[in-house]
């Protein structure tokens, strides 16, 4: 039995993860959500790398596999490095470091996740806290947006609306839990204050809260986008009485009309309450790692996402070198992918983009960007197969472990694999 | 190696600017080298490498400053070459920039002012990634859980063993104390407002915790005192709180031969006033009385005119300033541990308030008569970046240098502050011992800061002849000198060359190892598992800092046993 092991699924990073282990195989995993435990348990792997030919994906040698990888990033002109979020920081260096070699652009799938959330960061900063502060002090918690009931499952229980701490013995019961969402989910359910908003209208929303609880909630109409101002009240109030409030947002927020402006608009919100009683807010950060991608590049390169080295020095400029924007504009020409899945959740204008050039995959699975894909090497499972670092959607640094062998190299591995063939390519011109 | 010829300044042994050579082998300063390796340094100054014991350079809120901050990394871009990678940033440069530009400036050695415990495997990540530099992290004690409660239990023994559990937990060098209590009061939105001001929920006062880590730093020997950020840092009228605070630990004798507090960055502690109208400077004060009590240091904290980035773990500060500015804001509470925040701002020539500070920094340095009680520093990057160095040091060696700046400011840091009046000049020798002995004594670096044999063979060249430039009046040149070493020496290998890096060597990671009597660690331990089980979001297991992250571990003995 590993005990403490860490979960390679979602932003919670749940470290309290028990694995039974018979025979270097995962036979039982205790403590994890449904979604954790599935891919703690495992399912269908590719078995072995592929590459192209004729149309067909055939399997071929990790040597052939990582030749064919480098030879696309070091001919192309524009490569795009994508992904990140389901694989360790030490994958992130690496990966950096051969973004900088073949002069690519390297970007996470925060670019469709919560990247505006980092530009409204960049605008107005961000008045966080670790999830344990929030377990041990919040007496109001506000998802907006989010859904943790299906999305972190065990968000709930481990650090907001139902944990207990010092100075929340009563856990569920002391506190006060505001949803606001443009339909009613299985977290709105458990609210004690829903308000149902029509889609698209998070800033105005926002906007009239602030103007409340500024005091100036006379000019607010009586209306806002369906919300009737009383009920914008109550919640008004119950963010001011609150000792230690929290705003828990998801990609309703950061994907609704507005973007970053919902975010930028709620980040000043949370500045505004902060000169009343104590308020945090907080990003529901998605894949287990992609909060860590993020960290990494902003100490290794200066900026969070979409960095650009065709120059030699990152150039950071989302809108023009985000993953999305250099697909639609069908500039990027070889895009390796590692640890994600683009043609699920890119649009599909993007994706279309992606099918005219060579696509490399790195991931422990097939997904349907393997079908795309001219080169697949498949991967041990970070956090399963392979220790490493992964961020919390906190920013909690913590080491994954690993729990059994794998017959597959690890990411980190095959990045420097195909480094190494990049420079050689390098120094043979 | 062997350095020929140089004017050597090593005001540890007694080196005042003599004509000699420094011989180096496997790294370290020997008395003969027969390498061959020869430096001509014939005509220029020698010193030991810088030392800088207090900079924001790594961890969480540093990162926090780079993310909020793209506007910065867009400033001071250098394209990578076949050796290096890419620098980006001026106040919150990426990690390889703030190692190329300590070697540039002839600097081997910085620490990391402060890290939570709970966050200390982020802060050495980035340490890791920062080149050439020997580094370490001060850990933050002020406002834990679990010191609050050995404190409010009068329970010494305990808290020492705490404090080494949590030295090597965060693989960190020495005890940082941040608005003892007011990071705690943070966590509902308050603070403390003076050191008899009790910290809610747990009915101890910022007087007893300071007092109580003093001692527990000196039970166990650490090679470190208390390091020390006051409470009410960067409000008028705050100097009293700073007086109040020295007076109240006057009783508390160091272990060994060093100081027993170190007061950080007291640029921003010195303040008079009783407001921000009629502000001023309280730093002859604060220098008189550290002429009269040998038992303390400072680090200046220096303010530098334009950008600057302030990051602490004093997080109500952090929120006052965002108020008082309208500027971005990012705070960060560590969970039972700490607070912190980060926020921009830019210091303004023609801002009384800035002048006057800019004034304060250089007052405490000139008026503290001797040199070992201080460390030039900018509290990088919140008085201004550590590339501004140069510039501080030639305003301390040149009063001409000073009245052309003071000509530039508003008037109120002249009407406000005694610096006008001020004459004294530091010469080479008071420069040696402000940027590399004194930093190295007051941290506890044996091997740093000096250049006798067995001393680390870090070293630094500067092309200016001490002879026949005189600092006072060419100012100019000595800054220039300053900017770009001729060489700087690491580990007794050529690193940085008239500004340009020639090579990357991973510095060492200095941390502390206390050992503590096995009750007094088991009554520690027993207290923790509750505090995992109950109140912390991670498992216990899950909490130390692990090897993989120190790759290139200088561990210092230190403790009871």
């Amino acid at each position: 039995m590993a005990e403490d092991v860490l979960c390679p699924f979602c932003g919670c990073l749940c470290d309290d993860i028990k694995v039974e282990v018979e025979d270097d195989k995962i036979v039982g995993v205790k403590r994890a959500c449904k979604l954790g435990s599935s891919k703690i348990l495992g399912h269908e792997r590719t078995k072995a790398p592929m590459v192209r030919k004729d149309g067909e994906l055939v399997e071929t040698t990790y040597e052939e596999a990582y030749d064919r990888a480098a030879r696309i990033l070091k001919e192309a002109k524009r490569p795009l490095l994508y992904g990140w979020c389901s694989t360790v920081c030490e994958t992130h260096k690496k990966g950096i470091l051969l973004a900088e070699e073949v002069g690519g652009v390297i970007d996470s799938t925060a670019t469709v996740c919560h990247g505006p959330s980092i530009i409204g960061i960049e605008e107005k900063g961000l008045a966080g806290s670790t999830l344990g502060q929030i377990k041990n002090r919040a007496d109001l918690i506000v998802f907006w947006g989010a859904n943790p009931a299906e999305a972190h499952p065990r968000h709930t229980l481990r650090y907001s609306s139902n944990s207990s701490g010092m100075f929340t013995s009563e856990g569920r019961k002391g506190r006060k839990v505001i949803v606001v969402d443009v339909r009613e989910t299985r977290t709105a359910k458990n609210a004690d204050k829903f308000l149902l908003i029509r889609p698209g209208t998070d800033y105005e929303v926002i906007s009239a809260l602030r103007m409340i609880v500024a005091g100036k909630g006379d000019l607010v109409p009586e209306k806002v986008a369906n919300v009737a101002k009383a009920d914008l009240e109550e919640a008004a109030a119950m963010m001011k009485g609150a000792k230690f409030g929290a705003i828990l947002f998801g990609l309703g927020m950061t994907h609704s009309r507005g973007r970053y402006k919902n975010v930028d608009n709620a980040l000043s919100l949370v500045t505004d309450l902060n000169g009343f009683t104590k308020f945090v807010v907080m990003a529901m950060r998605g894949h287990y790692n992609v909060a860590g991608f993020g960290q990494v590049s902003a100490w290794e390169t200066g900026f969070p996402m979409s960095v650009d080295f065709s120059r030699g020095a990152p150039y950071f400029n989302p809108g023009e070198t985000a993953a999305c924007d250099l697909l639609a504009r069908r500039e990027a020409d070889a895009m390796l992918v590692v640890a994600a899945d683009p043609v699920s959740n890119f649009p599909r204008k993007t994706v279309e983009g992606m099918a005219d050039i060579p696509v490399i995959q790195i991931d422990p699975f097939p997904n349907p960007t393997t079908l795309l894909a001219d080169v697949v090497i498949p991967s041990a499972v970070c956090g399963v197969e392979a220790e490493g670092t992964a961020y919390r959607m906190d920013g909690l640094s913590l080491r994954m472990k690993k729990v059994v062998d794998s017959p597959y190299p690890t990411d980190e591995e095959i990045i420097q694999n195909i480094l190494d063939r990049v420079r050689r390519l390098g120094d043979d011109n | 190696m062997i350095i020929k010829g140089g004017f050597v300044y090593d005001p540890k042994n007694g080196v005042h600017g003599e004509e000699m050579d420094i011989s180096i082998e496997g790294g370290k300063v020997v008395e003969e080298s027969r390498d061959g390796d020869e430096i001509d340094a014939r005509g220029m100054l020698v010193m030991p490498g810088g030392v800088d014991a207090h900079a924001h350079i790594a961890g969480a809120k540093v990162n926090s400053g780079r993310i909020m901050r793209p506007e910065d990394g867009r400033r001071g871009i250098e394209p990578r070459t076949k050796l290096l990678r890419p620098s980006t940033g001026y106040t919150v440069p990426n990690c390889y920039a703030i190692g190329y530009r300590y070697a540039r400036l002839g600097y081997t050695c910085a620490f990391e002012a402060a890290t939570p415990i709970l966050e200390s495997r982020h802060t050495h990540e980035e340490l890791e990634e920062i080149p050439i530099v020997d580094k370490g992290a001060l850990t933050l004690f002020g406002n834990n859980w679990e010191v609050l409660e050995c404190v409010r239990d009068g329970d010494l023994d305990k808290l020492a063993a705490f404090v080494a559990w949590g030295l090597s937990a965060s693989r960190g060098y020495g005890v940082k104390v941040v608005n003892p209590g007011g990071g705690e009061a943070w966590g509902f939105g308050g603070n403390v407002k003076g050191i008899d001001d009790p910290v809610p929920n747990f009915g101890v006062t910022p007087r007893e915790i300071i007092r109580c880590l003093m001692r527990a730093n000196e039970i166990l020997g650490l090679p470190h005192s208390v390091h020390l950020h006051t409470n009410n840092l960067g409000k008028p009228g705050n100097y009293e709180t700073t007086l109040e605070t020295l007076k109240a630990v006057e009783d508390i004798a160091a272990s060994c031969d060093r100081q027993v507090l170190h007061v950080t960055h007291m640029q921003f502690s010195a303040y008079g006033g009783t407001g921000w109208r009629d502000f001023e400077s309280k730093a002859p004060e604060i220098a008189d009385y550290y002429n009269r009590h040998g038992q303390f240091t400072m680090d200046m904290g220096q303010l530098i005119f334009g950008s600057a980035t302030t990051m602490t773990a004093d997080a109500p500060l952090e929120y006052g300033n965002a108020r008082l500015l309208h500027a971005k804001w990012s705070n960060h509470d560590i969970e039972l541990e700490e607070s912190s925040g980060v926020v921009p701002l830019v210091y303004g020539r023609k801002m009384p308030i800035n002048a006057i500070q800019w004034a304060i920094g250089l007052e405490l340095a000139l008026l503290t008569n001797d040199p070992w009680q201080l460390i030039m520093t900018t509290d990088h990057p919140n008085g201004g970046p550590f590339v501004n160095y140069p510039e501080v040091i030639s305003l301390l060696m040149s009063r001409a240098k000073r009245e052309e700046e003071l000509a530039t400011l508003h008037d109120l840091a002249s009407k406000r502050s005694s610096l006008p009046s001020i004459e004294r000049e530091m010469d080479w020798n008071d420069v040696a011992i402000v940027t590399r002995a004194a930093p190295a004594r007051i941290l506890g670096l044996a091997e740093k800061g000096h250049l006798g044999l067995g001393a680390d063979g870090d070293v630094t060249i500067y092309d200016i002849n001490p002879t026949d430039v005189d600092p006072s009046k060419d100012h100019r040149k000595v800054k220039a000198a300053l900017a770009k070493a001729r060489y700087t020496i690491k580990g007794g290998e050529v690193v940085s060359r008239d500004g340009e890096i020639v090579a990357v060597p991973q510095g060492r990671t200095y941390w502390v190892d206390a050992s503590v009597p096995e009750d007094q660690a088991a009554k520690v331990r027993a207290d923790l598992v509750e505090k995992f089980a109950k109140y912390y979001s991670i498992q216990m297991s899950n909490y130390m800092v692990q090897d993989a992250y120190v790759t290139h571990p200088r561990v210092v003995k230190a403790g009871v046993i």
